[in-house]
C-alpha cells in the first residue's frame, strides 16, 4: 500500500482533541435494491431531533448515479467556497485521473446554513502512472483521497464511491437534506443519516458524518474510549486521522479489517466487540480459538466505549453496539425494507406496521444483504 | 587503619522499655547490637548499621528507633555527605563501590509527572464491581493479518500464529536470579506468579530442577551472558526465554556473584563448582552485533522447536529506540526495556547512579519507532525499573508497555527496606542471602500470599482506574496517550513521551 507518510506528524502531542458525541442515528436499505426517495430517512431522523444539536448532519445514499454507475463520483467540499483551492485540486484530479463530468452539487440558495463551503462533485475513472500500475484501483482511489484530504489545505472529499454520494453539513439534518435538495433529486437503495450532537469539537462541514471512504460510509454516535489505542494501530498501516473523530477511526477500520483484510462482519463484529473472557471460556474448542486469537491479534481495534453505528456499503449495510451494550440498537423489517436506528421511535413514525422490531444483544451485528434475510439472524437472543 | 566514615544510621534504644530479651541482637546480621552479661545492658554499634529496620520491627517492647544519624559536615549542594563518604570509603579501600537496589538518585520519575484521564458526562464509566473488567494480556509476536476461512462448521483460522504466552495480569516478576535472591523468595515468586497466573523471571541463575515441572509455565528462563543453568531441558521448561543484554541498574557491565554465596544447590543450579566466583561478562561473547543477536535467537527458537517467544531484555540507553528496532528485526518476540531506576543484587555505584536514561523516556520512544516502522505488532514490550505503584503500571501501559516486570516492589512486599546492601550477602529480612541462619526467616507459604495480595490489589485498583476511563479491556488502553497527560514538564519531554500537557 502506498499510502503512507501523510499527515505524520512529528511530535503526537499536537494533534488536537478528538471529538465525543451523541447522536441519532437510522438506516433504511430495500433488500430487493428498488430505489426510493429521502423521504423516509428525513422524516425519521427528524423524529429523534433531540439527539441532535444542530451542529451536524448528513446523509449517505447508495444507487443515485445510474447513469455514472462505473465512474467514483468524489464529492469535495471547498472551505470559505475558496475557488483557489478548487483550482488546485482538480490540478491534481486531472494529473492522476479522466474526469468524465463535473459540477456544482446543486443547492437550494432558500436554506440558510452556518458557513456552508462550496460542494462539487466529479465522476472520474484513475489514470495510474508507472508503479501506481500495481495498485488496484480502489488503493490508488484511497490513496489520492488522502492525499487531498491531508495535503491540500481547505479541500476535503465527502465521498469518493461508485453510485453513492454523501451530503453532509452543519445543521440538523433536516435542513442539510432541504439544503442539498435531497428529498427531491435523488432515490437510492439504502439511506443512512446522522444526527449530530458534538459535544467538545466546533461545526464543521468536513466533521459532520457519515464518513466514507471508497462506498463505505460510517454513521455513529458515542464515545470511542479507545480511540488513542485504535488511532495509533491504525497509523501504522497508512490511515492518518485528519479529522480527530472516533467516527473517522471507525471507518478506517472497517476499511482495513474488511476492504484490505477481507474479513466478514461477523468476524469483524467480534474485533469490534469481542465477547468477554469468561464467555469465550465456556465456547467449543473451535469457536474459543477463534475468539481468542481474534482478541489476541487484533486487540488494538477493540472499540471500548459507548457506541452504535450503522456502516453501509452496496449490497450491504450493518448495525452494531458496543460489548456491553451502553448505546442501544433497534432493527425492524417490513417486507423488502430493513431500518436500523438509534432508537425504535424513528423506525416506528416512518413504518408503524412492522413485520418485526428487535433489540440485538451488545456485539451481535444486524446484517442486511441484497436479497436475503441474513438481518433476521440476529433476531436469536436478541431483547 | 582507623575508619574517618561517619555512621548512617544511628540507633536509639529507649532503656526504660529495653527487656535485654536479645532479639535484637540475634536478628541483626550485621552486629549491631550485642549484650554485654557483665553490665548486664545492650549495647549498640552504630557503625555496621545498615538501616535495614529487622530490630525496630521486631523488638518486642518498641524500645528501638533507627533513623538516619543526625551528625552532619557543613552545609555544601555539591559536596553532599554521600560524595565525602564515598571518597573516603574509596580512600580506605582503593576500590569500587558497590551497591545494591535501584538508582535512588533525584532523577525526575516521570510516573509522577504524568496523569490519567476520567470519563465525565459524554462517555460512562464502568464499575468493575458490576461488569467484566478484562486484563489478559498476550505475550509475543502478533501477525499482520489473519485469514479465516467460512466453512459449514463457522469460522476457523487458517494462519499459522507465532506462539504467544497469554497472563492473566499485566504484571509479572522481574529477574532476580536464585543465587542473587534466596531459595526461599525465589520459590515465593513462583508460587504467587502461578497462583496468579503471571510469570516470574529466573534471572540468570538457571531453574532448580524440582521446581521446573511445577512452576516451568509461570517461569521465564534467562540466557545471560555467564550462560549459567543453561540447557535445553531448561529452555524447554519454560514458557518463554530471555536473553539477557543489560539490565537498567548496570548497563555496559556484567556481572559478580562472590563465590560466599555460590552455595551447593547454587553451584549446582549453575553448573558450576561450589564457592567460586560467577562471572558473568559485560557483554554476550557471542553477540558483537545484531547479526549475532539474531542467530542466538534462532538457535532458542531451534532449541524450543518455535513453541516459545524468545524475549530479549536490554537497559535504557540513549539509541534505545533504534536498539529496539533492531532486535525485533532480529527475530525477537518480546523486547524488555530496563530503565535506569531499575534494580540489582549488585552492582557499581558509579554505574548505578550515572548509566542510562529514564524507562518513560525510552519506553515511549521505542513504542513510537516501531510504530513508524510499523512493526510494533511484531514484538510485545515489557517495561521494568522502579514500578512502585498500579499508577505506574497503568502510564506505562498507556505509554505503550504491553505489560511490565515488578522487582524491588515484590523484594518490598517480602520483607525488603530497601537497605541497598543486597551485595553483602547479609540480608536479614532473608530476601537476599544464601545464609541458612538468615534466608529461613522468609517463610515461602506466607511470602507468597504477600506477593499475591500485592499483585490482586494492584489488579483491583487497575480495574478501578480503567473502569473510571469508560474501558474495560486493557488493550484499549495500551498506547492510548490520549488518556495520559503531564504535569511540570518541558515541552521536548512532553514531546519524547508523546503526551499533552494537562489542560491541553
Amino acid at each position: 500500500m502506498a499510502m503512507t507518510g501523510y499527515g505524520r506528524k512529528n511530535s503526537e502531542r499536537y494533534l488536537p482533541d478528538q471529538g465525543r458525541e451523541a447522536c441519532g442515528l437510522f438506516g433504511v436499505m430495500n433488500t430487493s435494491g428498488k430505489r426510493f426517495p429521502g423521504n423516509i430517512a428525513i422524516s425519521a431522523i427528524k423524529n429523534i431531533k433531540v439527539r441532535g444539536n444542530g451542529l451536524g448532519g448528513g446523509f449517505a445514499v447508495y444507487g443515485i448515479y445510474p447513469d455514472y454507475k462505473d465512474y467514483y463520483a468524489l464529492h469535495i467540499m471547498f472551505e470559505n467556497k475558496r475557488r483557489e483551492v478548487k483550482t488546485v485540486v482538480e490540478k491534481y484530479l486531472t494529473e492522476n485521473f479522466n474526469v468524465a463530468y463535473d459540477e456544482q452539487i446543486p443547492t437550494n440558495a432558500q436554506v440558510s446554513l452556518f458557513h456552508p463551503p462550496l460542494v462539487w462533485r466529479y465522476f472520474v475513472t484513475p489514470e495510474k502512472k508507472g508503479d501506481e500500475r500495481n495498485l488496484s484501483d480502489d488503493e490508488f482511489v484511497v490513496d489520492k483521497v488522502m492525499h487531498i484530504n491531508t495535503s491540500i489545505d481547505d479541500a476535503y472529499v465527502f465521498s469518493s464511491g461508485k453510485n453513492m454520494g454523501v451530503f453532509k453539513g452543519v445543521g440538523f439534518p433536516g435542513e442539510i437534506a432541504d439544503y442539498f435538495l435531497l428529498d427531491k433529486l435523488y432515490e437510492g437503495y439504502i439511506w443512512t443519516v446522522h444526527s449530530r450532537f458534538p459535544t467538545n469539537t466546533p461545526g464543521w462541514w468536513g466533521g459532520s458524518h457519515p464518513f466514507s471512504i471508497l462506498d463505505w460510509t460510517v454513521v455513529h454516535n458515542g464515545e470511542i474510549s479507545s480511540y488513542g489505542t485504535n488511532r495509533r494501530f491504525l497509523e501504522m498501516y497508512g490511515y492518518y486521522c485528519t479529522l480527530y473523530t472516533d467516527t473517522e477511526v471507525m471507518a478506517y477500520a472497517v476499511d482495513f479489517l474488511m476492504r484490505r483484510q477481507g474479513l466478514p462482519i461477523e468476524v469483524v463484529s467480534k474485533i469490534f466487540a469481542p465477547p468477554m473472557w469468561d464467555t469465550i471460556e465456556q465456547m467449543r474448542e473451535k469457536e474459543k480459538h477463534l475468539n481468542t486469537t481474534l482478541r489476541m491479534v487484533y486487540g488494538p481495534l477493540l472499540l471500548n466505549g459507548p457506541f452504535t453505528v450503522i456502516v453501509a456499503r452496496h449490497n450491504e449495510m450493518f448495525g452494531i453496539t458496543d460489548r456491553i451494550r451502553l448505546r442501544p440498537i433497534t432493527a425492524g423489517a417490513k417486507d423488502d425494507m430493513v431500518y436500523l436506528s438509534s432508537e425504535e421511535a424513528a423506525i416506528r413514525s416512518v413504518a408503524p406496521d412492522l413485520d418485526f422490531a428487535w433489540t440485538p444483544h451488545g456485539g451481535n451485528p444486524v446484517v442486511v444483504r441484497m436479497n436475503s434475510t441474513d438481518h433476521l439472524l440476529s433476531m436469536d437472543n436478541s431483547i | 587503619m582507623y575508619s574517618y566514615l561517619l555512621p548512617e544510621f544511628a540507633i536509639e534504644r529507649k532503656t526504660e522499655r529495653c527487656i535485654k530479651c536479645r532479639v535484637c541482637e540475634r536478628q541483626c546480621p550485621v552486629g549491631g547490637h550485642k549484650y554485654d552479661p557483665d553490665f548486664d545492658a545492650m549495647f549498640s554499634y552504630e557503625e555496621v548499621c545498615v538501616g535495614c529496620q529487622r530490630c525496630a520491627v521486631f523488638c518486642p517492647t518498641g524500645a528501638l528507633c533507627v533513623q538516619p544519624h543526625s551528625s552532619q559536615y557543613r552545609l555544601n549542594y555539591s559536596w553532599s555527605r554521600e560524595k565525602l563518604q564515598d571518597l573516603k570509603k574509596q580512600a580506605e579501600t582503593g576500590g569500587v563501590i558497590l551497591t545494591g537496589s535501584g538508582n535512588d538518585k533525584p532523577y525526575k520519575v516521570y510516573w509522577d509527572h504524568l496523569v490519567l484521564n476520567a470519563s465525565q458526562v459524554t462517555n460512562p464509566s464502568i464499575d468493575p464491581l458490576r461488569e467484566p473488567m478484562e486484563l489478559k494480556t498476550f505475550l509475543g509476536k502478533k501477525p499482520d493479518s489473519l485469514e479465516i476461512d467460512l466453512n459449514k462448521e463457522g469460522f476457523e483460522i487458517k494462519s499459522e500464529l507465532n506462539p504467544n504466552k497469554m497472563i492473566e495480569l499485566p504484571v509479572a516478576f522481574s529477574a532476580m536470579s536464585y543465587g542473587a535472591i534466596s531459595y526461599q523468595a525465589f520459590l515465593s515468586l513462583a508460587m504467587a506468579a502461578k497462583e496468579i497466573g503471571t510469570l516470574f523471571n529466573t534471572g540468570e541463575g538457571g531453574l532448580p530442577l524440582e521446581m521446573r515441572e511445577k512452576y516451568g509455565g509461570n517461569a521465564v528462563v534467562q540466557c545471560a551472558s555467564g550462560r549459567f543453568g543453561v540447557d535445553s531441558e531448561y529452555f524447554n521448561c519454560a514458557s518463554i526465554v530471555e536473553i539477557k543484554i543489560g539490565q537498567g541498574a548496570k548497563p555496559g557491565i556484567g556481572g559478580h556473584l562472590p563465590g560466599e554465596k555460590v552455595s551447593f544447590n547454587v553451584a549446582r543450579n549453575r553448573m558450576i563448582p561450589e564457592g567460586t566466583d560467577a562471572l558473568s561478562p559485560a557483554p554476550q561473547h557471542d553477540i558483537y552485533s545484531i547479526e549475532d543477536l539474531s542467530m542466538l535467537i534462532y538457535a532458542l527458537k531451534e532449541v524450543t522447536n518455535y513453541t516459545k517467544p524468545i524475549s530479549v531484555k536490554i537497559a535504557a540507553v540513549n539509541h534505545v529506540a533504534a536498539i529496539a528496532s533492531g532486535i525485533v528485526r532480529a527475530g525477537a518476540d518480546i523486547i524488555a526495556i530496563d530503565g535506569i531506576r531499575g534494580g540489582t543484587g549488585s552492582a557499581p555505584k558509579i554505574i548505578r547512579d550515572n548509566i542510562g536514561i529514564p524507562l518513560e523516556l525510552a519506553l515511549a520512544a521505542i513504542d513510537k519507532r516501531l510504530r513508524d516502522e510499523g512493526i510494533r505488532n511484531k514484538c510485545s514490550v515489557i517495561a521494568a525499573g522502579g514500578f512502585r505503584c498500579s499508577g505506574d503500571v497503568l502510564k506505562a501501559i498507556a505509554l505503550g508497555a504491553d505489560a511490565v516486570y515488578i522487582g524491588t516492589s515484590a523484594l518490598v512486599a517480602m520483607g525488603c527496606t530497601l537497605c541497598q546492601k543486597c551485595y553483602t550477602g547479609k540480608c536479614s529480612w532473608g530476601v537476599c542471602t544464601q545464609d541458612p541462619y538468615l534466608s529461613k526467616r522468609l517463610n515461602p507459604e506466607i511470602a507468597s500470599v504477600k506477593l499475591v495480595n500485592l499483585l490482586r490489589s494492584w489488579e483491583h485498583e487497575i480495574k478501578e482506574m480503567l473502569g473510571g476511563m469508560g474501558i474495560n479491556a486493557i488493550e484499549s488502553i495500551r498506547g492510548n496517550r490520549d488518556h495520559l497527560r503531564g504535569v511540570g514538564l518541558e515541552g521536548w519531554e512532553l514531546d519524547v513521551l508523546g503526551v499533552k500537557g494537562a489542560g491541553e
